[in-house]
């Protein structure tokens, strides 16, 4: 196997007191959509920021196609795309203006005609920058990642905050991203996103990467468990939900007992004989197959959204 | 230099659909000119009309001060300068293009400037239209430099602003541009020596009433051509593209740098000493054209 098109190993960033990155490491290799999954803070950002050639890292190895970004400049930027977190841009600049300028500063460049039929910004094309529902700027925003035609994509929360219909059609894009057969690194902290769109995802936390693989292997994980979520009159104590048949851990967020079980029917009875004993209430009993959220709750006892 | 003049075009529309740019950069100055020719040069006064075109010219030059150093924090602040440094773009090109297009932006007005004194007041002769043309386009360039000198010393609008306003009193005021510089006292007119300003508002009001040597343009072109070129490289050299990146320590030094030329200028001049009598001269021979009864400008 020749070198990964994204190289990191070891990286180190502190912000201040703050450590950001403890030790990151991860390689992705061409044509792979790769996703970096964690909670807020967890250093995902900064991770990607640090591939752009945004950051500096205190320490560690950061290459993309072989290339130092803080070091090679225009060579580099060539290379890559990128949306970030928030994109903004003068309110008075018109859509087509915006893809036509980004698309002078590079040699390779895409047809901004096709871009924005493609990313059904044609009807907008003479709108001002303000002018865009939040949903046609982040569109926008990924069409100007793609101006330059670039081997690696960055996407940093690319659906942040928008709604469930635009999230879909984002989604599409960067399938379509996977058919060109673009290296797409992708951050979330959406569960769904990281388990439709990535072929490879590492889950971070606390500047760290505690967790590797497909999203099938790491599921892996949690198989043959049943995430069980359960809201209560009154609260239990002594870790009495913990000790129930086929219960492997149980923990509280928000008011509701998570419990992971291998034998879901067991559980469920010994739970309902044990709130008519206790004269205790089932206010909701929810039940999920494994997800990346069992195995983030598994590895750092939080949920991603705390 | 490609992306200097793509940068440039773009700038120059998002310019033109700026309301507030028509209102500071085109009405204010028309309100000026207005206002001081109906003030100082009424009736028998007409001498001052050339003398009154240079002083709202030095104003309209020094604008782009105010205006690009606004501009840069704006862009930096709502992270817009960000998404410039993903693409294959330095900071050379985002501070030349700003330069270059207001450059762009001034020559127009200055043109109905001088349109509006030949037509709405019947000005005749514009002194030294070579001089005039030198001293606008090195002037703009140099305070537009000065100016995203202070967007680069700055973290927010609002400091922006107050530095902006520090230093844009002092050079309105002690330059000449506003009030005559003969009206202050020496000491005053020595201080003024080593300020910016001076040079240009000297230098514009001389050309405009034809009272200019060819060595007093070289040396107001010269002063602010270095001052134009030390201040780019500061500029460039503290360019920050996002907005909690921190000034460096090393920018005060910097910032100082960009004295230098007029330091060096000033203290030239002071021991010279030739500057500050052709300003003293040239405003006592139009004092001496003006009819019976009549005051001279204390604007």
């Amino acid at each position: 196997m020749g070198e990964p098109i994204i190289r990191v190993e070891n990286l180190y960033k502190n912000y201040g007191a703050v450590e950001a990155l403890r030790g990151v490491s991860f390689a992705v290799e061409e044509g792979e959509v790769f996703g970096l999954l964690g909670p807020n803070g967890a250093g995902k950002t900064t991770t990607v920021e640090i591939l752009e050639g945004l950051r500096t890292a205190d320490s560690g190895v950061a290459r993309v196609c072989g290339l130092d970004p803080e070091r090679t400049g225009e060579r580099f930027k060539e290379t890559i795309g990128a949306v970030l977190q928030s994109t903004a841009l003068p309110d008075k600049l018109r859509v087509k203006e915006a893809l036509d300028l980004f698309a002078n500063f590079y040699r390779r460049r895409a047809d901004t005609d096709k871009l924005l039929s493609r990313f059904q910004l044609d009807e907008k094309r003479n709108a001002f920058y303000s002018q865009l529902s939040g949903g046609q700027k982040q569109r926008l925003a990924l069409a100007m990642a793609l101006v330059n035609d670039p081997q690696v994509v960055f996407l940093d929360e690319p659906t942040a905050g928008l709604d469930p219909q635009v999230r879909r059609e984002i989604y599409d894009i960067i399938e379509e991203l996977r058919r060109g057969k673009k290296t797409v690194l992708i951050t979330t902290h959406y569960i769904e996103e990281a388990e439709r769109l990535c072929d490879r995802v590492a889950i971070v936390d606390h500047g760290r990467v505690i967790a590797l693989g497909t999203p099938r292997e790491l599921k892996q994980r949690s198989a043959g468990k049943t995430r069980i979520e359960v809201r209560l009159a009154r609260p239990v104590v002594n870790g009495m939900l913990g000790r129930l048949d086929g219960v492997s851990d149980c923990r509280e967020f928000d008011g509701a007992y998570v419990l992971h079980s291998s034998s879901t029917p067991q559980t469920i009875v010994a739970l309902v004989k044990q709130l008519e004993a206790e004269k205790n209430e089932l206010q909701s009993l929810e039940m999920f197959s494994p997800s990346l959220e069992d195995v983030f709750i598994e590895l750092t006892g939080r949920r991603l959204r705390e | 230099m490609r992306n200097t003049w793509i940068l440039t075009k773009v700038r120059l529309r998002l310019a033109m659909r700026n309301r507030a740019f028509f209102f500071f950069s085109l009405l204010m100055p028309m309100i000026f000119l207005f206002s001081f020719v109906t003030l100082v040069a009424r009736g028998n006064n007409r001498q001052w009309i050339p003398y009154i075109l240079g002083s709202v010219m030095t104003m309209t030059v020094m604008g782009s001060f105010w205006g690009l150093s606004v501009q840069l924090v704006t862009f930096r602040e709502q992270g817009i300068l960000r998404r410039f440094r993903l693409a294959p773009v330095g900071a050379g090109p985002m501070l030349a293009s700003s330069i270059i297009s207001n450059y762009f932006l001034v020559i127009p007005v200055i043109v109905i400037e001088l349109l509006v004194c030949r037509f709405a007041f019947h000005v005749l002769s514009f002194g030294n239209l070579w001089a005039l043309f030198a001293l606008v386009t090195v002037g703009s360039a140099t305070f537009a430099s000065l100016g995203l000198i202070v967007a680069s010393v700055t973290n927010t609008m609002q400091e922006t602003q107050m530095i902006n306003n520090l230093i844009w009193m002092g050079f309105i005021f002690l330059s000449g541009a506003t009030v005559p510089l003969a009206k202050f006292p020496a000491w005053v007119q020595h201080v003024s020596l080593f300020i910016p300003a001076q040079y240009l508002a000297t230098g514009l009001q001389s050309a405009a009433t034809k009272f200019a040597t060819r060595y007093e343009v070289f040396e107001d072109v010269a002063a602010m051509g270095l001052g134009l070129v030390v201040a780019f490289e500061v500029s460039r050299q503290l360019f920050r593209w996002e907005p909690e990146a921190k000034v460096p320590r090393r920018a005060k030094l910097w910032v100082l740098a960009a004295l230098v030329p007029f330091l060096a200028f000033g203290t030239w001049e002071s021991v010279k000493g030739t500057r500050l009598n052709h300003v003293n001269q040239n405003f006592q021979t139009l004092i001496d054209r003006m009819g019976p009864g009549q005051t001279p400008p204390a604007r």
